[in-house]
């Protein structure tokens, strides 16, 4: 069949939103796309796993260490099951770590910002898990059958790692002047990045319309940003804590917070490799994953030792 | 780093309940069945979703090919008869 006629029933495939399977054909870009899409939000789950991994021994109590384990081994998992999606469409995982390991591949900028007391734990479920959980429920009905599926478990776990943050936010802003403002500093200092997480506005992101149309995306950037905002205001207004944002306000005819101006040129500049952590993750997954190497070899040479026992 | 050799694929089947059908959900990478199994409890069941899980080395899977999906299944096309709907019933006639 000749390419654009693929191309044609490809496209009636996404508008009458049937799933697109490993096997189908699809567009080169279409796959080239997902790759880049799928590995990038793998490792951001990897990575995102350093910031909180940093206060596991600190936890306040062991109430909190438990629940903030948990979250931590929740976001491997996720980093596995968009591993596993992204093999799908013919890269190994080699080379999705070795794309990671080198610099070449991207992960989401958030966690390139430091997690320096507490109530970071708090900050993080709330506003960075919560800004997640925003995106992810939309990728819940992305085109690409692997991709959605593994999104569909993810959500489904994502909630508690959200509630955990806001109930941390929400026992230190009640407790003394001290817990509050350490609250308040949490907040100030991931408001904007969390809101930097849903990337470029849409008149700078390219290749929303293409990731659009083959349904990819299903929500662009700024819509996704807007509803974010309009939940997120009320939530803080709980806590009694202040958006660090003076032209947040309610706005009766488009009936959404109006609201400041993202710093582009931060969002770039942490993308560019010049965040106040960038060196630092990319340190410690080149180390955690060298150091493991001995382990990697030795389980294999096990397994083949086994294998040939067994067949003589 | 590049040249060591990668565990290989494993796709990966979970029963959630007794009774019910294994369903795949994924895969894993591991270096013997025994570890696969292991590594599939820990990514897909950390909230009791199995009750007994399937590996299946990747390279061992075999599938139909989508592109003769409409000639390949087609046999099955035109036979109404295999649906008990075909069959003309008496009113009168109960529990069939
Ligand atoms: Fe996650
Ligand atoms: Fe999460």
């Amino acid at each position: 069949m000749m390419e654009s006629n693929q191309e044609t029933l490809f496209q009636q495939k996404v508008d009458a939103e049937q799933k697109i399977e490993p096997k189908d054909w699809m567009p080169a870009e279409y796959r080239k796309n997902l790759i880049r899409q799928i590995s990038q939000h793998g490792h951001s789950e990897i990575v995102g796993m350093l910031p909180e991994g940093n206060w596991i021994t600190r936890a306040p109590s062991l109430r909190r260490k438990t629940v903030l384990l948990a979250k931590v081994q929740d976001e491997a998992g996720h980093g596995l099951y968009l591993y596993s999606a992204a093999e799908t469409l013919g890269i190994g995982r080699d080379e999705l770590v070795d794309q990671l390991l080198s610099g070449k591949a991207k992960y989401s900028s958030i966690f390139n910002y430091p997690t320096i007391t507490w109530a970071d734990m708090g900050a993080v479920g709330w506003l960075v898990d919560g800004a997640a959980i925003m995106n992810q429920v939309m990728l819940c009905r992305t085109s690409y059958g692997p991709y959605a599926r593994a999104m569909v478990r993810i959500c489904k776990e994502e909630s508690f790692h959200q509630r955990q943050g806001y109930e941390i936010m929400n026992v230190l802003s009640h407790g003394s002047p001290e817990q509050k403002a350490m609250a308040q500093d949490a907040l100030d200092r991931w408001w904007w990045p969390s809101l930097m997480m849903f990337g470029p506005s849409d008149k700078d992101s390219p290749h929303s319309v293409q990731s659009m149309k083959w349904k990819i995306k299903r929500q662009s950037n700024d819509e996704l940003r807007q509803i974010f905002i309009d939940r997120t205001v009320q939530q803080a207004e709980v806590l009694g804590l202040k958006i660090p944002d003076p032209k947040l306000k309610w706005n009766e005819g488009t009936q959404h917070y109006d609201w400041g101006e993202i710093d582009w040129a931060e969002f770039f500049d942490v993308i560019k490799g010049n965040g106040p952590c960038n060196k630092e993750r990319l340190t410690a997954r080149q180390k955690a994953h060298a150091d493991g190497a001995w382990v990697r070899e030795a389980a294999l040479a096990y397994a083949e030792k086994k294998a040939k026992k067994k067949a003589a | 780093m590049s040249n060591e050799k990668d565990w290989p694929l494993w796709e990966i089947f979970i029963q959630s309940k007794r009774g019910l059908d294994h369903k795949h959900v994924g895969s894993v990478h591991a270096a013997d069945a025994q570890m696969a199994i292991e590594n599939a409890r820990d990514v897909y069941t950390r909230r009791n979703e199995g009750n007994s899980i399937w590996a299946v080395l990747a390279e061992n899977l075999h599938a139909s090919k989508p592109e003769d999906q409409g000639a390949f299944f087609d046999p099955a096309d035109d036979k109404v008869y295999r649906h008990p709907t075909f069959y003309v019933m008496p009113k009168e006639a109960k529990y069939i």
